[in-house]
């Protein structure tokens, strides 16, 4: 009776869920974005992570580190690919010293980062960092793409299809739907009682995050009376631009070598496929010595 | 090894002076060029040679990526995260060796439903398959302590909870299973002391696999394979040499393999990871759902779906300890499937119980998901301990060909009359 019942509520339960369902681990619905780095072929848009690593600078860094990535890696290749002068003169400029030492004396000594130190935040350790931020943490960023996903809630014939329709795309780009959606799903921006933001897209839809981009708040790509470089367009500097091009930047930020893989893995393909034809053809010749 | 006779000619005086010293040359030509393999393998049979080749290349890319980790608690993910990012091709290592764990376990099932499809278990296989068997348990154990090495947080959790299973022991006798649990962890707690004793493990058990697979292709070389019709070869009509035969198939087998492997490799390296595990291991947070790697979820999903934890991991543990017993269980007068006209329905059935215990195993434990994990753990066991022995003795199996070569060649060629490739020789063992 009991299994009866139950074999019944599977099957209504698979009739129901007709539509893919995406969330995030709180239950909210993640929209799977175009991204130039997506599938096969996709490779990361330098000038999109040059504006990425812009908006970065100026509305993360303030709380977030990027500890895994080094200085230069902004001017290496398959990255931003910024000039390399202009790198190491922006960390002599960084506000974020490195700890060094200890000097002749025996003394510790703050100093500016090279172009082999790692991006750091603004935070000495972690304690430092939820005293300041009303006792949550900012997250280092540099994995941060990687780190986070978006689950398929959807019934098991729609999962599966779902699961070959990705390997068959090469889609494994959860994370960076699920932070683009999180950047541009705050409601408003003034805290609760409890100094939280609301924000649909995060697990259980309250965040301790401040709103780091609103409509009166964007990171401009360009300054004042500045046009845009030569052969260039420069998008206009919104919300939803800002998001989709800080996304992108940390998405190469946990993924420095997308770029090469993607290329190499090309080569790969195709040298595997002739293999295997040539190989086959071998064999059928072989094979055919004997009487079938 | 393989008694049949050598027809090793050594063909320079070195090769001769050798021969009378240290037969190496002749033993590799006996065993893997002259061997005779029934010539009806289908492609199903080139995954022996697949899962050498994929545990070659663990080996290959874990002695290189452990020149670059460090065991430690505080420096292994940050290693791990210096080999993606600053190690020369270090990424491509990385994802060879953390895919190709997936691929093994993807090639070692396929070969493992191969055995039990065409009954490739059955007498005189029985040590042939139990060493598989065994084999198939190092390999749970190296990927587990493997997934430990990166010390994210599906590491760390998926540790605690796997080896926290052992404390249900102490229901039996009690202490046994703490003292066990403090043995694996070498402490209190999942610490770094667990972590250096798993990667000394991760780095030992590949070695126990290389023993076990030379006795397995050892056993394999004294009773000879099983073929698709599951009838021994009888006349030199029915096998081919190896060399070139065989060993042709196997190479297109091997590269059409290699084409998804690298397809992860390269497109969906972290696909078949987990997303927490690019987090650092915090011992304060857990992660909402802990899951192990796809490979082991229909084995988690019977342990959950047991009520009682040391039920649960009995019963985890005898559905692989039941293979085991596999020769004994199947009571039919046939190996292969091919010719078992109601075993076949069961067989299909099974395997989709496995696939189905692998999807729940991926789904939280609660409502809907845990009753259908306990039907499918009931037939799970059901098909060893009931269907193999009382289908095997009730059904009447089709009529088996006379020969293998009758089987390829029908009835008409079957007299040996055909072209028979030279060195070719019948059976390996002539009984």
């Amino acid at each position: 009776m009991q299994s009866a019942r139950a074999f019944g509520l599977a099957l209504s339960a698979i009739a129901l869920s007709a539509g893919t369902v995406w969330a995030a681990s709180g239950g909210a619905h993640i929209e799977r974005h175009h991204w130039s780095f997506t599938g096969l072929g996709g490779q990361y848009d330098k000038a999109q992570l040059q504006r990425g690593f812009k908006v970065y600078q100026e509305s993360c860094s303030a709380c977030h580190g990027l500890s895994r990535l080094s200085f230069r890696n902004l001017f290496e290749a398959g990255g931003p690919e910024f000039d390399e002068a202009a790198v190491k003169s922006l960390a002599t400029e960084w506000p974020n010293q490195i700890v060094d030492g200890p000097n002749d004396d025996g003394e510790m000594f703050e100093r500016p980062p090279l172009a082999s130190d790692p991006i750091r935040g603004p935070f000495a350790n972690e304690k430092a960092a939820r005293a300041a931020n009303n006792g949550a943490l900012p997250p280092d960023l540099s994995l941060i793409i990687k780190a986070r996903t978006v689950e398929n809630h959807s019934s098991w014939p729609l999962h599966v299809v779902q699961m070959g329709k990705d390997v068959l795309s090469g889609y494994q780009e959860a994370g960076a739907d699920y932070v683009y959606a999180l950047l541009n799903s705050y409601k408003g921006s003034e805290p609760d009682t409890n100094g939280m933001y609301v924000n649909a897209a995060f697990p259980g839809g309250k965040i301790a995050m401040t709103p780091p981009l609103t409509v009166d708040n964007t990171v401009a790509y360009l300054e004042d009376g500045q046009s845009a470089p030569e052969g260039m367009t420069v998008p206009p500097s919104t919300v939803a631009q800002n998001a989709e091009d800080v996304t992108a930047f940390l998405a190469w930020a946990s993924d420095p070598s997308l770029n090469t893989r993607k290329q190499i893995g090309w080569q790969v393909m195709i040298y595997l496929l002739i293999t295997t034809v040539l190989l086959y053809l071998g064999k059928k010749q072989i094979w055919a010595r004997l009487k079938h | 090894m393989a008694q049949h006779e050598s027809t090793y000619k050594p063909s320079n005086n070195f090769g001769k002076w050798m021969d009378e010293r240290l037969p190496v040359a002749r033993l590799v030509h006996d065993s893997f060029v002259d061997f005779p393999t029934p010539r009806n393998l289908n492609y199903l049979w080139t995954f022996g040679g697949i899962l050498t080749f994929c545990l070659v290349a663990q080996l290959v890319t874990g002695i290189v990526l452990a020149m670059h980790y460090q065991p430690s608690a505080d420096e292994a993910f940050n290693s791990v995260e210096r080999i993606r990012r600053d190690v020369n091709f270090g990424w491509m290592i990385r994802n060879f060796h953390a895919v190709g764990a997936s691929m093994f376990f993807i090639a070692v099932y396929v070969h493992i439903f191969r055995g039990l499809y065409y009954g490739s278990y059955k007498a005189p296989r029985e040590i042939l398959w139990i060493l598989g068997v065994f084999i198939f348990l190092a390999m749970m154990a190296t990927a587990f302590m493997g997934y430990a090495l990166p010390w994210g947080q599906m590491s760390f959790w998926g540790v605690t909870v796997i080896t926290n299973l052992f404390s249900s022991l102490d229901s039996i006798i009690p202490g046994l299973g703490t003292s066990i649990v403090q043995w694996l962890w070498g402490g209190y707690a999942v610490t770094g002391a667990t972590l250096n004793r798993f990667f000394s493990l991760h780095y030992l058990l590949p070695f126990v696999i290389i023993g076990l697979v030379i006795l397995h292709v050892w056993a394999l070389h004294v009773v000879g394979q099983n073929n698709p019709t599951g009838v021994e070869p009888k006349t030199k009509a029915d096998t081919v040499p190896m060399g070139p035969y065989a060993i042709a198939k196997d190479a297109v087998a091997m590269f059409a393999f290699l084409i998804p492997f690298a397809w992860f490799v390269f497109f969906l390296p972290d696909y078949l990871g987990h997303a927490d595990n690019f987090t650092p291991a915090n011992p304060l947070v857990t992660p909402p759902h802990i899951v192990p790697e796809w490979y082991f979820l229909p084995f988690y999903a019977i342990l959950r779906a047991i009520p009682s934890k040391l039920g649960g991991v009995m019963a985890m543990f005898a559905a692989i300890a039941v293979l085991a017993f596999v020769p004994w269980l199947d009571r039919s007068r046939v190996r292969s499937t091919k010719y078992r006209p109601v075993y076949k329905w069961f067989f299909l059935l099974f395997v989709i119980t496995c696939l189905a215990l692998g999807y729940l195993g991926s789904k939280p434990a609660d409502g809907i998901y845990v009753f259908w994990a306990r039907i499918f753990t009931f037939y799970y066991f059901a098909h060893f301990i009931l269907v193999m022995p009382f289908v095997g003795l009730l059904e009447t199996p089709k009529k088996l060909p006379n020969s293998i070569s009758e089987s390829v060649l029908g009835k008409s060629g079957g007299g040996g009359g055909d072209t028979v490739p030279s060195g070719a020789t019948a059976s390996p063992e002539k009984r």
